[in-house]
């Protein structure tokens, strides 16, 4: 007789907004608390401490705009975020600090999210989406030079990036990207030559989200259908379509796979999140507590294994944390 | 008495005489119940004796014939009795085969059913006496059938006729009816047609269920007639009499199967609902994978709970619209349908600026899906409507109740929607602004979907009864949140269009020709709306109005009609302040009190007859009122 599924370990309010975008902070060391910060429609950025479970601080560098994407540049106090007011921020929050150290402006309207990647020490890569419709920009971080632009050729017609995924395979291999697009397909991009090497059409909709495992070279995308495909690389980096997983009801906003790569999880349009075991995509766990549409899944990157979370943000301005498969 | 055992020829018409004065006195029953139970002691196999009570019976002089055979038949106990007691007493005697096959049946109904079993069952048990019963269910067929008896004969007397039928039918073979076969299913049809014209549902039934139980008997081999109407006690009474002791009759146990339908329905819906709630999660079939599995160590939770998401409706009033008109996705319609009501009664604002559209849409909306309760949330949704928005909508469906390509369904619907709503705007809004807890209203709430024009009559009969002065004091009752009385200000835009043209025909609606139906209900509403406009503005008008137009219509022949426009002159009893009813309409009542008093001696039907005799009270009631009260 199987368990009812569990109910969240707790549950952050205050953002008085919907919430687009959550990153875990929580690999440091004592007396460092574990961090949970959050991006909402109201063009905040809410640290909470996840100790006393509120809010420590609330970043306002979007001028009241969205911000749909937040990520953590080496360590909580380089944080980095991207509002729909067209700019992506940095900032530092070492010493208490709250201020806006450099931005980026990338004068595009929508709605994908950048992709950071670490290749040296205080060096980054970061995919973003640029000005032109179909059009991918690497950028140089924190020197923001330009490293290249990724065009499909003519005639693709792909649309927009709705969803980017910076990789290496290992520490000094070449970086490479995965992108969705509108049209549903899924790219892969060589950043030191500049071109697409393969693609694969693996939905009928926009691709909302994708996620990819480095060791066993499989990804999982997820759109606005019913349907998640799971496609690998083989050799040759080339695509190939996996298999499809069916869902029950239609609309995925974000996926992500657990670092330790035995589950993954979804945030749906239905308002439940979905967990999944990622080896043979065994469907784990509903989870059934919010009211409104999952924006955005995030897993926490504790050392301990016992103390990993998992984190949801709806539009119903809730985050949820939930302890889920926590044995190591 | 005990008789000599004299020989054949002894006398007995000394015996017959006695017995005949004594019947007719009135004494039937001391007499007979005496003598009855002795003469079945007797006769049961003594031929002698059976010869005797014939020639006793047959020499009772005529003119107390009726008496005689009528305590026969309520005294008996049974139909075997009654034939060894009389013979073919209905072959010989004119006088008694005129009562017996005539007078019993088709001029009297006040006797019970025991009385026809005895009489039919006795004419079907002597092979000479039973073409009187084919003659018999002949004519109660004829009877039956004809248009003028159904229209002006009082229901109990059409009641009676049924029963007759159905355990006529009970006795006949299938070879008597060979050969008049033709005339019955021809009486039948007619009936059939005119029963179900009638405006009364009970006559409607009983039309139904003697049709169904003609056809059943005369086409047995062909397909039968099959009526849906509602089960109750009479209907139930009315088949069990089909059911004789005797084996030759075909027993049409609809009732019965019926009810093993749906248990076996029922089992098997349950089965295929359990089956759908099992748990899915089972892992998928292996595919040739050599690799360890280390997903077995996660065990999955219970997901049985996770179904697909139903449409949500729409949120705003003008996508309801447009789904509505012309979306193809039917869970978006349904889910529309039944949110409708309530988007209506949020947004008063966003709904008064698209009312009439929302009024027409209604109107002609068509059940598309089967939603349960699909009626009555349109009617919700309809009514929503007009009390948000009263007075434009008001006028639309006041001007579509008289337009042309309408059905009967939706010229009725609005009279509905209209009585609801009036009803609601008259009330005050007490829900949620009580402070004390209130007791729950004495007056009886008209449920929609409900059959109005009973629930209004109690509601108005109430409201006789707290006008009526009564000796004993009753508790005195709670006081009610008061509220504004918000119909007034649209009680003459409810009220008057529909007065307007109901004399006026038009090629689809004839209010004073066929559809008498509709009649009766525009009657019943006005009579509704008239009760709830007490105190407002515009009521001694509506009254005047109101009673010219009952006095136009006062002689229909329909009594669902005539009843209408009783409880049209009670409401304007109730709700014209009194002074106003004296002074500017003294002599309208006068007139009035003529007609009632003459509804009270003569009309048919007993309904109509009450109702006139409480409008009389009620205006005696009125004339002492102001007589008690100086100035």
């Amino acid at each position: 007789m199987a368990l009812p599924p569990p109910d969240p370990q707790f549950v952050l309010r205050g953002t008085s907004a919907a919430v687009h975008t959550l990153h875990f902070s929580c690999g440091g060391q004592e007396p460092d608390v574990p961090i949970l910060f959050s991006g909402s429609e109201n063009g905040l950025i809410h640290v909470w401490n996840l100790k006393t479970r509120r809010v420590d601080t609330a970043l306002d560098g979007h001028g009241r705009n969205s911000v749909y994407c937040v990520e953590t540049m080496g360590s909580k106090d380089r944080l980095l975020s991207q509002g729909r007011d067209q700019r992506i921020c940095l900032w530092d929050l070492a010493e208490g600090r709250m201020s806006v150290t450099d931005s980026v402006f990338t004068e595009n309207v929508g709605f994908c999210r950048c992709s950071l990647l670490k290749v040296a020490q205080r060096r980054w890569l970061m995919a973003m989406a640029s000005k032109a419709l179909e059009e991918v920009q690497i950028l140089e971080l924190p020197s923001k030079t330009s490293v290249c632009t990724l065009k499909p050729e003519v005639g693709a017609k792909l649309g927009m990036p709705m969803c980017l995924k910076l990789w290496q395979l290992s520490c000094g291999s070449q970086p490479l990207l995965l992108a969705g697009y509108e049209d549903g397909s899924v790219v892969l991009w060589n950043l030191s030559m500049g071109k697409a090497m393969s693609r694969l059409v693996c939905h009928q909709e926009p691709v909302m989200s994708l996620d990819f495992d480095l060791e066993k070279t499989k990804g999982i995308s997820g759109s606005s259908e019913k349907v998640l495909s799971i496609w690998s690389l083989n050799e040759q980096q080339n695509l190939q379509a996996y298999k499809t997983h069916g869902l029950v009801n239609a609309g995925i906003s974000d996926i992500t796979i657990r670092p330790d790569k035995k589950i993954l999880a979804t945030a749906g349009w239905d308002h439940r999140i979905r967990i999944f075991g990622w080896k043979k995509m065994k469907p784990l766990a509903v989870l059934d507590y919010h009211t409104a549409t999952v924006h955005c899944v995030s897993f926490s990157d504790h050392n301990q294994p016992s103390e990993r979370l998992l984190a949801a943000g709806s539009k119903d301005h809730r985050i949820s944390i939930w302890s889920i498969y926590t044995q190591a | 008495a005990c008789f000599t055992l004299g020989g054949l020829d002894c006398s007995i018409s000394f015996v017959s005489h006695v017995l005949g004065k004594v019947c007719v006195q009135g004494r039937q029953k001391e007499m007979l119940g005496v003598l009855v139970p002795r003469l079945t002691e007797l006769t049961r196999s003594d031929c002698i004796w059976q010869r005797m009570c014939w020639r006793l019976l047959e020499c009772v002089p005529e003119r107390w014939m009726e008496a005689v055979l009528l305590g026969f038949l309520q005294t008996a106990p049974g139909a075997d009795v009654l034939s060894r007691l009389l013979g073919n007493l209905a072959v010989k005697n004119k006088k008694a085969q005129f009562v017996l096959t005539q007078k019993v049946l088709l001029l009297q109904y006040s006797h019970k059913t025991a009385v026809l079993q005895n009489l039919l069952g006795y004419l079907s048990l002597d092979p000479l006496r039973r073409p009187l019963l084919v003659k018999v269910l002949q004519e109660l067929l004829e009877t039956w059938g004809s248009s003028s008896a159904v229209r002006h004969s009082p229901p109990e007397q059409q009641l009676y006729i049924s029963k007759a039928i159905l355990i006529c039918l009970s006795h006949v073979k299938e070879s008597e009816i060979e050969s008049c076969r033709q005339e019955l299913l021809t009486s039948m049809m007619e009936g059939v047609k005119c029963h179900l014209d009638s405006n009364l549902p009970r006559i409607r039934r009983l039309g139904m269920i003697v049709a169904e139980s003609v056809s059943s008997k005369i086409n047995t081999d062909g397909p039968v007639l099959k009526f849906q109407y509602e089960e109750d006690d009479e209907a139930r009474e009315l088949k069990s009499l089909l059911v004789q002791t005797s084996p030759c009759c075909a027993v049409p146990s609809l009732p019965d199967e019926e009810e093993n339908e749906k248990a076996a329905v029922l089992p098997s819906a349950s089965g295929s609902g359990k089956e759908s709630q099992t748990v899915a999660p089972v892992v998928p079939a292996e595919e040739s994978d050599t690799e360890l599995d280390s997903d077995d160590d996660l065990i999955p939770y219970d997901m049985s709970e996770d179904k697909e998401l139903r449409t949500k409706a729409p949120l705003y009033l003008r996508d309801c619209i447009e789904v509505l008109t012309g979306c193809e996705d039917v869970d978006k319609w349904e889910a529309t349908v039944k949110a409708l009501e309530s988007l209506i009664r949020k947004n008063p604002a966003a709904a008064r600026e698209v009312s009439v559209e929302l009024a027409k849409l209604l109107l002609h909306l068509e059940e598309k899906t089967c939603i349960e309760g699909f009626v009555e949330l349109r009617q919700r949704a309809q009514v929503a409507v007009l009390t948000t928005d009263p007075i434009p909508v008001a006028q639309y469906l006041t001007s579509q109740f008289y337009s042309l390509n309408y059905s009967l369904r939706q010229r009725v619907d609005i009279l509905d929607v209209l009585v609801l709503a009036a009803q609601e705007l008259s009330c005050p809004k007490s829900q949620g602004k009580t402070k004390h807890s209130v007791a729950p209203k004495p007056g009886i709430q008209l449920l929609p979907g409900s059959d109005s024009s009973k629930d209004w009559r109690r509601i108005v009969d109430e409201r006789i009864k707290s006008k009526t002065r009564r000796i004993a004091t009753g508790q005195a009752q709670v006081e009610l949140p008061s509220g504004p009385n918000e119909f007034n200000s649209v009680a003459g835009h409810f009220f008057f269009p529909l007065i307007q043209h109901f004399d006026r025909p038009l090629t689809t609606f004839d209010l004073l020709g066929e559809d008498h139906f509709v009649l009766g209900r525009l009657v019943h509403t006005l009579a509704v709306l008239m009760y709830l406009a007490v105190n407002t503005v515009a009521v001694t008008a509506m009254g005047k109005a109101l009673l010219e137009f009952v006095w136009t219509l006062r002689f229909h022949t329909d009594c669902y009609v005539r009843q209408g426009l009783l409880s049209c002159v009670s409401s304007m009893l109730l709700s014209v302040p009194a002074e106003r009813l004296l002074e500017d309409m003294t002599d309208e009542l006068l007139e009035t009190q003529c007609w009632l008093g003459d509804v009270v001696e003569k009309d048919p039907d007993g309904d109509c007859r009450r109702l006139a005799l409480q409008n009389l009270l009620l205006m005696e009631n009125l004339k002492k009122k102001l007589q008690i009260v100086p100035s």
